[in-house]
């Protein structure tokens, strides 16, 4: 296991390391450095001397490689330069606006994984056709509604007809449902069509039948077989939407004028503030790294057949191994020739 | 218990599936009944309706399936009528099912113990931990090797035939008094297809099980049961004891069946070889290929083929068996040289191409085509069958567009198949047809050598025979070198000339097919042989022949 972990562990590292890269060498090929973005403009009352004074000043005047060494020692020791805009170091600016949304993407993340995992399971357990179906219906539509929207209309709804949550703001617990409720929205979506999608998948294998002849109920057969099978790929597409509520995050914030990471995003892109930018690329990395990293621990434990290295076999099989897999038994079921399933 | 009662009745039982071209009637019409201790076989081909009807039994139908009338009488109880909650009692309780394929009919991730122990938690039998100490005995008498550390095994740790103890485990463990066995062991090696119907034919001789066993195989049939029970197109077209079906069959079907199924004593089908001297079509000396295993499992490496050699003279037939693992596909492949030996040689047609590379190994490949086990898998179900053949014309720049077409259209021709199907997707055709598809691409370019990897395994018998029969006639007619790869004895020796017996890799035997079946020089051949069913001494299949050429020359045994 710790094998297996600190090969994850350097993957991880290697991640981080190629996103921090890629950031950089994308927001220098952008026209303008910091210090023209700074004092530029059609502002005149700086010599082009005097900015090129500032550009060694920041050492924007080294070339690309020294330029990146040196950002990158400094990025080691945690420190990730100062804005542009108003001076102030990328970490505490980031520090600031991290907690605001973890509150809101990790209370999405949990209703997300309940209404979908919830609507999923209820969709493919029930005898009902029509409540199947109906259930079944609901992720695309979550999927395809815009966060913006949804936002706008509990604000108009919630706020405003009812005056259950407040409209904007970061003041309390009352003040993190909505938000949530929007950025939970398209990711219970994909993990309900997932997870549904898996288990309904899950339900024709045979060992469910097995489950079955040993005369489980339904409610066991999904509960208890199906639903750990079929969690394996609802997992990771979680992983994924991990990632993505930080993006989702940039529009909720900014509907519901909270301060976060979003806005913190959205601002410094328009700013053109690189060393934020860059900064919260690095923050978002190392989120999405960790989420994944989390998820490779937990798959062993879900399956057994993910062998990470600390899993010894018990004792070989003694008996000859069957037949590869691919070896059709002859009928499976007697579905006759054009029977559909 | 004197008499012996009647566990299971099923009376005019109709299945039918809804499709989108209307209903499909699967099983018409069956009646059959099971007692105690009594193990009757259903045996049929596929589309039969005998897989049908067992799921009947227990109610595990596909969701497109309905039961339209008839009853299925469970020791007193209605099972065609029953509602899911009386099903549930039911099951594991009084009948216990054997599915088809024990590598997939068992959830991945829990531990075989508690998989076991469900049964008797379901049914309210045993607490937690008593039902732990039963399923390791229910292990132990379904013959499962050190049990208690099975119990705590996944079942991926274990081996195909393990997992179908595990699953007879489960199946019997709450003693039911009725036991359905689905194909139990078709997806398993030969050997261990006797050793799992053996115990579980003690097993049921014990407690007076009554068994339903569902087989494609008329050799299991005749070896296993009392009585036999024959479908076809969804009906039972002969039923009886074993002596009166399979000794003096009185419908067509089942003589059609009997003539067809692979026994030791049906007609030779190979032809008689040109010239035993003929040059060598394919020769390989020492060949040796090593795998290197992971590290998590102690690293090292695997010798899957170890120092086999073997010699195929034009126009002959030499078959290569053995048991999954034995390093028969692994040493097809580098007689193809689809895989690169760890040492020793492959020569074709005289010439060392061990080492050929680029354009020239291209040119050897014109040389040698295959022919793989499923014809389902192997042909790209988005193309036409007349592109199918002539692609090999197409990737060897063979002739123009209509020289092409002339050649597919020979082709069909020449695996009896109409001109028609040319335009036809593999989608639309049947599994043998398939087969004699994948037969013209391989002969499309007009190979010296064709290598046969286990090329009617997933065929019906009838099927089967036919597809040898082809395969028969091709040598004869066009003089082309097979290589056929095979577990299945009986039908290698229907087709080659000679066999090479490998088992671990290694060549335990090898000669001419009569020399070797007639007189096994190794306990490992002779074993294979014993495992075919069919052959159990008690019950020979006396008149297996009957409906064929009606000689049965050599291999009496």
């Amino acid at each position: 296991m710790t094998r297996y972990l600190a090969r994850r562990l350097l993957l991880a590292l290697g991640v981080l390391w190629a996103a921090y890269t890629v950031t950089f060498l994308i927001l220098f090929a952008l026209p303008g450095d910091p210090v023209s973005i700074m004092y530029g403009g059609d502002s005149s009352d700086i010599t082009p001397e005097q900015l090129d004074a500032l550009r060694a000043q920041y050492g924007l005047d080294q070339p690309l490689p020294v330029q990146y060494v040196t950002q990158l020692g400094h990025a080691l020791q945690g420190d990730l330069g100062n804005s542009v805009v108003n001076g102030q170091p990328v970490t505490r600016l980031i520090a600031d606006a991290l907690p605001p949304t973890a509150q809101i993407a990790g209370s999405a993340l949990v209703l997300a994984i309940l209404v979908g995992g919830g609507l999923a399971v209820v969709a493919t357990a029930t005898r009902s056709r029509r409540l199947s179906g109906f259930l079944l219906s609901l992720p695309p539509l979550g999927v395809a509604i815009p966060s913006f929207w949804f936002g706008l209309t509990l604000v108009q709804w919630f706020s405003f007809e009812i005056p259950l949550f407040p409209a904007l703001g970061n003041q309390g617990f009352a003040s993190v449902v909505l938000p949530a409720i929007t950025l939970a929205l398209p990711t219970s979506a994909l993990i309900a069509q997932m997870l549904s999608r898996s288990l309904l998948h899950t339900l024709r294998e045979p060992y469910v039948d097995t489950a079955l002849a040993k005369g489980a109920g339904r409610t066991r057969v999904h509960l208890r077989h199906a639903l750990r099978n079929a969690a394996l790929p609802a997992l990771t597409v979680t992983g994924l939407v991990i990632g993505g509520l930080l993006s989702g995050a940039v529009v909720t914030e900014t509907v519901f004028s909270r301060a976060g990471l979003g806005r913190l995003t959205a601002t410094s892109v328009a700013a053109q503030d690189i060393p934020v930018v860059q900064g919260v690329v690095l923050v978002a990395a190392t989120v999405y790294v960790l989420v994944n990293l989390l998820i490779d621990i937990i798959y062993p434990l879900l399956d057994p057949r993910i062998v990470t290295g600390a899993r010894r076999r018990v004792a070989p099989p003694t008996t000859p191994t069957a037949r590869p897999a691919s070896v059709p038994a002859p009928d499976r079921v007697a579905v006759p020739a054009g029977g559909s399933r | 218990m004197t008499a012996n009662e009647r566990l299971l009745t099923v009376t005019d039982l109709a299945v039918s599936y809804r499709t989108r071209r209307g209903d499909v009637h699967a099983v018409r019409d069956v009646s059959l009944h099971v007692d105690e201790g009594e193990t009757v076989a259903v045996v049929g081909e596929s589309g039969s309706g005998k897989s049908t009807t067992a799921a009947a039994v227990v109610r595990l139908l596909a969701p497109a399936a309905r039961i339209e009338r008839g009853t299925i009488d469970l020791l007193g109880r209605d099972v065609a009528g029953a509602s899911p909650r009386e099903l549930q009692a039911v099951r594991g309780l009084l009948v216990g099912l054997v599915p088809q394929d024990p590598t997939v009919s068992l959830n991945p991730v829990k531990r075989i113990g508690d998989q076991v122990a469900e049964v008797l938690r379901i049914h309210g039998l045993a607490d937690r931990r008593i039902a732990g100490i039963e399923a390791i005995e229910a292990l132990r008498r379904a013959g499962l090797p050190e049990p208690e550390v099975r119990a705590r095994q996944y079942p991926h740790e274990l081996s195909g035939g393990m997992r179908q103890r595990v699953l007879i485990a489960i199946a019997l463990v709450a003693k039911p008094r009725l036991l359905v066995a689905d194909e139990p062991t078709s997806a398993l090696d030969v050997t261990v297809q006797r050793q799992i119907l053996d115990h579980l034919d003690t097993l049921t001789n014990e407690t007076g099980t009554g068994v339903l066993l569902i087989t494609h195989d008329l050799g299991v049939a005749a070896d296993r049961a009392d009585r036999i029970v024959v479908m076809s197109q969804g009906r039972v077209v002969e039923a009886g004891t074993p002596d009166e079906v399979l000794g003096s069959p009185r419908e067509a079907y089942t003589k059609a069946l009997l003539a067809a199924a692979p026994s030791l004593r049906g007609a030779r089908r190979a032809p008689t070889p040109v010239a035993i001297d003929a040059p060598a079509a394919l020769e390989v000396r020492g060949l040796v290929k090593d795998f290197p295993l992971p590290r998590s499992s102690g690293g090292g490496t695997l010798r899957a083929v170890d120092d086999v050699s073997f010699r195929v003279p034009r126009g002959r037939t030499l078959a290569i068996v053995g048991e999954s693992g034995s390093g028969k596909s692994t040493t097809a492949r580098l007689a193809l040289r689809l895989a690169e030996p760890t040492a020793g040689q492959v020569l074709v047609g005289g010439d060392d191409v061990s080492h050929t590379r680029g354009s020239a190994l291209r040119a050897l490949r014109r040389q040698m085509q295959v022919v793989y086990q499923n014809p389902y898998s192997s042909l790209d179900p988005r193309w036409s069958v007349g592109q199918i053949i002539s692609e090999p014309l197409r990737a060897f720049r063979v002739g123009d567009r209509a020289s092409r077409a002339a050649r597919t259209a020979e082709l069909l021709d020449l695996v009896a198949l109409p001109a028609s199907v040319v335009h036809r997707r593999p989608a639309e055709l049947s599994g043998g047809q398939r087969q004699r598809v994948a037969i013209a691409r391989a002969l499309s370019v007009r190979p010296d050598l064709v290598v046969l990897d286990e090329p009617v395994s997933a065929l019906d018998v009838s099927v089967q025979a036919q597809i040898l029969d082809l395969l028969a006639d091709l040598q004869s007619e066009l003089g082309v070198t097979y290589l056929f790869i095979s577990h299945d004895l009986a039908v290698v020796r229907q087709v080659a000339h000679e066999v090479v017996v490998l088992q671990n890799g290694r060549v335990v035997e090898s000669g001419d097919v009569e020399e070797v079946f007639a007189r096994p020089q190794h306990a490992y051949t002779a074993e294979l042989l014993a495992a075919i069913p069919g052959t159990a001494a008690h019950r020979p299949l006396v008149s297996a022949s009957a409906g064929s050429s009606g000689t049965s020359r050599g291999g009496e045994r």
